[in-house]
Parts: C-alpha cells; structure tokens; sequence
C-alpha cells in the first residue's frame, strides 16, 4: 500500500511535470524494451522541460519494419544495432549530423568513433555494447559450457530445455560460429550443412522466445538460454544460478545505437537528447541499469563498482572472438530465409 | 440467419423506409475504410515484387504465390515440386484452432446451457461473471496462464503435494498448451451464441419428448441442438476463425518453435525475411479460406432454416 501510495505521488508529480513541459516541445523516442530507465527520461525532462514519450520493440527487424510501414514522421530517435545502422542507412532512413551540431560529440570513446556501421558517426551516437552469447544453470549441468556445442550439440541433461532468440540474425551468426562457416556464406555445401545442423539442433530446443530470455532462466523453464550479456547478469542477480559463456568458437559482439531519424518531428529535441546522452553520468546511469557497457569516454567514475568485476563482462583467456552480425546481399539473405523457415515449419 | 433478419425488419421497417439507406452509412464508412480497403492493399501488395528488406516494387508478379505452392530447393533453381512446408503449417493451424473449438464447445456448451436455465433475474449475472475474465489483456492473461501450467508452477506443484503424479506434467511448449491458450482466450465467444440460442429454445418441447418416452440423450440429440444449432454454429465460427489467425498462443505456450498461419504472417513483416507480397499472400489465402468455411456455413444454415419452416 505504501509503495502504491509513493508510486500514485510520483505518477501524479511526474504528470504534473509533464504538463508544465509541454510547452517546451515534445521528443518521440523508439526504443527496444527494458532498456531505458525512466530516472534518466525523467532527468532529461527536468532539466530540458522537453516531454518524452517512447515507444518500444523487440527486434531490430519489426523496427524496421515498423518504420518503413509508414512510422518515418512520427519519431525523431531510434536506437538499431550495428548492422541495421548500416541497413537503415542503405534504406535512406537516417538524417545526417552536421558537424558542430553535437557539442558532446567528443565524448565518444575513440574505438567507437569511426565505426564502420556508421563512418565518421555521421547518424548515430554510442548507446550501449555488449555481446550475445548463452547462459548455462549450473544446478542443472556441471560439465564444461565454453563451447557453441551446448546450443547445437547440446549434452543429455539439457536436451530438450534449451531457449534460443527468437531472431534469425542471433541464430544464424551463432550457427556460423558453431560450423566455422562465414556468415553471409554462398558455398552451397556450407548452406546445406548448415540447414542439417540446425534442424538436428532444434530437437533439444524446447522454445524460441527473445522478450522473455531471462525470464525462462530465472523461473527455471529453461536450463539454457541464448541471451544478451547484460540480461545474463540480472537473471543472476534474481536468484538463478546461471554462468555466462564465452564459447572458444566466438560469440556474437553488438554495440546499439542512437540514430537521428529522417524527418525527425523534433530534430532540435533529439539532438538535444543525443547530447545528453554523451554526458558521461547520463549514459553511466544507462549502463548502471541495463548491464552493458558505454561507448563514451569519462564514465568509469559514474559506473557501479561491482558491474566492472561482472563475469559476463569478462571474457575468459580461452574465448573466441566477439565477431558482429553481417549484412548480407539479397542473394545470400534469400537461401539464410529458406534456412530459417525451414527451421521453423 | 439472414433471412431471419431481413424478415424482422420488414416488419416495422415503414418508421425509418427512407432512411434506410443512410442509417446503414457509418457501417459502410467504418467497413470501407477498415477492412475493404486492406484488404484490396493486401491482394495488390500479394501480386507486387518483393522490395528487399520490407516493402514493394510496384511491378506486377506472381512470385509469392509461386513461393506458396512449389518448392524449388534450397537455393531456389530446382524443379519445381510441390511445396509442402506451407500446406503443413496451414493444417498445422486448422488442427490446433479446430481442437481449441471443440474444447470450447465441451466446456461451452453445458455453461451456456447451465445459465440459460437459472431463472431469469439471476441470468445476468451469470453471463457477467463469463465476461469478467476478458477484461484483462489477452497477453497478460497468457502470459499468467503460461506461469499457471509450467513445471514449476502451481499446477504442478500441486498435483505433486496431492501425490497423484511424481515428477511434472510437461505442458508448456506443446501443441497442448497452445490449445488451451486457444481454449481459454475465446470461450466467451462460444459461450454467449450458444447463450442466446438455449435461452430461445422453447423448454415445453424437452417436456413434450420426455412425455413420448424419450431419453434424456435423444432429447438433447434430436430436439434441443437441431433447435440450437445456429447459436452453436455462430459460436464454433467465432472460436475458429481467429483461433487460425492467433500468434500469442503459439509464440507464448507453444515455444514458438513451430510456425502458425499468424506467425508465419507476422515473420513476413516483422522478421529478417520482410518478404511484404508473400504475407500478403499467405493472408489472402487464409482469407480465401476462412470465406469459404462461412459460406459453407450459410449454405448449410439455409438449408435447415428451409427444412425447418
């Protein structure tokens, strides 16, 4: 009762806030779920007056789908992966900054400022980086988990209790690790050994689920799930007795990032956004909530000690290498189509 | 059904004879604009190219039907065979959507029933107490019902505390919870038909049969459903057709693992392959579909209501 009555004050403070900011102007935010506290929406309202409102997805794919399918006009601001940057930017959905119209821009971290998603970072901003790979319940299996062979392969005991994404780009690129075949492969024997691979691999599969990632490990319905590093961490922070892998075949290596949409409706806000965005303690507090890593030089001193000591965010000495998803041309993405619809019929 | 209500009409059509034509034009507006006109986009966008990454090229081709019926190999330059992977998940779909009815109809059938006979004062409460559930999301309410049947959850738990199994029922992820799912989101809609039609069956003819010696079951057989009939045919329609369209429950109870005629849809524009001209045809065809079975339906209505007057 009295966390209702607290969260009904701030509700009714925080409307109130919003109304008074609504004068200011307004920023529409499209956003992947679970991945932006609201302290630092709040924040930036508070010192701005700039009302946000967001709207959230689960893949990068319905996205992209969701603006090509008329949402171009309605939101300044998106927050795509590596590769759909690049997508994105081949579709004509991103507007371009020019120089000097980000005062932080220099805050970006060096290694992150020329990357070859977005060169020069004409588009886009670092959100946050972090890899995808899988959790292992060490209640359930003890064995050695450093290797793609658990999702693919996977020992008796987890058989028939593993969960992967349900997003074709995290499964294929980790399928690709796992045979030591390029990505975007168009060597017909690779292909097919590929589809054979992962229709024997789908029988111990028991879902394909990516919203609901962490929450099958936490509740115990999956023993395996293929999951994002920072999910991996707060599902063991909720009591499951989870160990991040870091396979020797290489796991997937992803930087997510904030985009300055074409025919953004509030381009001065999202700009302004941005902005905030590269103070280090405002992207610090992203990182505090989401687990990953920032993109921004200076945040150390606002980062939560203990997320630095994380095993997640420390790769063993025998991990493969973090490789980032590829964009394949039309030819290729057609036969890795079939593949996953065969998978899935 | 139509007949019946053309007929009903006539009957104290004279108030409002010159406006008929105008009364009926906020549904012809809301149905023109919210569902001929997707529709006609649909079987346009179904004969369009493909636009890489989502989208169309307006030039005119039947590759998304081609992509329905044959099956040209891996890398798309075999022969053409026919294509089965798409006929399995359309039967997939009809089998999961036609057992979630009968489970409805079941469980339906002697609620509707039970509620027609309380006495009339008390009926709605009764229908009230129906509706209350679908008050809350449907994704919230499977959701919930994923956490109710897992193997961990209270279900099982408690089967287990009583003893009468050892280790739990494995539920989740398998055509049965998908068919539960399905049960569970659209009993209302065979409830209330079925509802409606016992509370106008004339209760003297039950007396009448049981009074030339027939058997409870003969009654019910021959006299109370053929008497119910549209209302039990309304609300099989109501639970099938979106049951065939449905993506919660095969995503959430079902793992997802394999793919449902809504899931196939939604992968077209929402997943890597944005394959736009061929969900649009996979809709069309389920549409097709869908409008044959209610066609078969009226037929099939029309001819009782014929044999009946």
């Amino acid at each position: 009762m009295k966390n209702l009555l607290k969260s009904s004050a701030a509700a009714l403070a925080l409307s109130v806030a919003a109304t008074a900011a609504a004068a200011e102007g307004k920023l529409v935010l499209y956003h992947w779920f679970e991945y932006m506290p609201q302290e630092v929406l709040d924040k930036f309202t508070a010192e701005t007056g700039i009302e946000v409102t967001m709207d959230t997805y689960d893949s990068n794919e319905s996205m992209l789908a969701t603006l090509k399918a008329g949402g171009m006009g309605t939101y300044d601001l998106a927050v795509p992966g590596d590769y759909m940057v690049s997508i994105m930017a081949g579709e004509g959905l991103l507007d371009t900054i020019a120089n000097g119209e980000l005062a932080n821009k220099g805050n970006i971290a060096p290694e992150w400022a020329d990357p070859s998603f977005d060169p020069g970072r004409a588009s886009s901003i670092p959100y946050q980086w972090g890899s995808t790979s899988f959790a292992v319940n060490r209640d359930a299996y003890s064995g050695d988990i450093q290797t793609t062979a658990i999702l693919f392969e996977p020992p008796a005991e987890l058989s028939g209790k593993i969960n992967m994404l349900d997003s074709q780009g995290e499964v294929m690129a980790m399928a690709s690790l796992h045979l030591g075949i390029p990505q975007c492969s168009t060597d017909r024997e690779q292909l097919k050994a590929l589809n054979a691979m992962l229709q024997d691999a789908k029988q111990h599969w028991a879902s394909f689920n990516s919203d609901t990632a962490k929450e099958v490990l936490v509740s115990g319905d999956a023993a395996v799930g293929q999951i994002y590093d920072g999910f991996a961490a707060k599902a063991r922070e909720e009591g499951a007795n989870v160990e991040y892998a870091y396979p020797t075949q290489g796991y997937v290596a992803w930087m997510d990032n904030v985009v300055l949409l074409k025919d953004a409706p509030n381009r001065e806000n999202a700009l302004k956004f941005m902005d905030f965005l590269l103070e280090p303690e405002n992207i610090a507090a992203v990182t505090n909530y989401a687990q990953y890593n920032a993109g921004v030089t200076g945040v150390a001193g606002f980062l939560d000690p203990a997320l630095a000591a994380q095993p997640e965010k420390n790769p063993h000495a025998d991990a493969g290498d973090g490789v980032f998803i590829e964009v394949c041309n039309q030819e290729a993405q057609a036969v890795y189509d079939q593949i996953w619809t065969n998978l899935k019929k | 059904m139509a007949a019946g209500a053309a007929s009903g009409g006539s009957a104290r059509a004279d108030t409002y004879k010159d406006a008929r034509g105008w009364l009926l034009l906020p549904s012809w507006a809301v149905l023109g604009i919210f569902v001929l006109g997707p529709v006609c986009m649909m079987l346009i966008y179904s004969f369009l190219t493909k636009e890489f990454r989502g989208g169309v090229i307006w030039e005119p081709s039947l590759a998304a039907y081609d992509q329905f019926f044959f099956d040209r190999g891996l890398f798309g330059d075999e022969p053409p065979k026919l294509e089965w992977t798409y006929i399995t998940i359309f039967w997939r779909s009809i089998w999961q959507a036609g057992a979630a009815t009968l489970l409805s109809l079941l469980i339906g059938f002697p609620t509707a029933y039970f509620i027609a006979t309380r006495p009339e004062n008390v009926r709605p409460v009764w229908v009230f107490l129906i509706t209350i559930p679908y008050w809350v999301n449907l994704l919230i309410r499977t959701v919930s019902m994923k956490f109710l049947l897992r193997d961990q959850g209270p279900l099982n738990d408690f089967l287990i505390g009583t003893g009468l199994i050892d280790s739990p029922i494995h539920i989740v992820n398998t055509n049965f919870a998908v068919q539960l799912g399905l049960f569970y989101s659209y009993l209302p809609f065979m409830v209330l038909p079925v509802y409606a039609a016992v509370e106008r069956y004339n209760f003297s003819l039950s007396e009448a049969a049981a009074d030339l010696y027939a058997s409870k079951w003969t009654t019910l057989r021959r006299i109370v459903l053929p008497a119910v009939k549209p209302g039990v045919v309304a609300g099989c329609i109501l639970v099938f057709v979106p049951s065939m369209g449905s993506f919660l429950a095969p995503d959430l109870l079902g793992g997802a693992k394999n793919f449902m005629i809504g899931s196939l849809i939604e992968e077209q524009f929402k997943g890597n392959a944005g394959n736009w001209p061929f969900g649009a045809a996979a809709s069309m065809i389920l549409l097709t579909m869908v409008l044959i079975i209610l066609m078969f339906s009226a037929r099939q209505q029309a001819k009782t209501d014929k044999a009946g007057g």
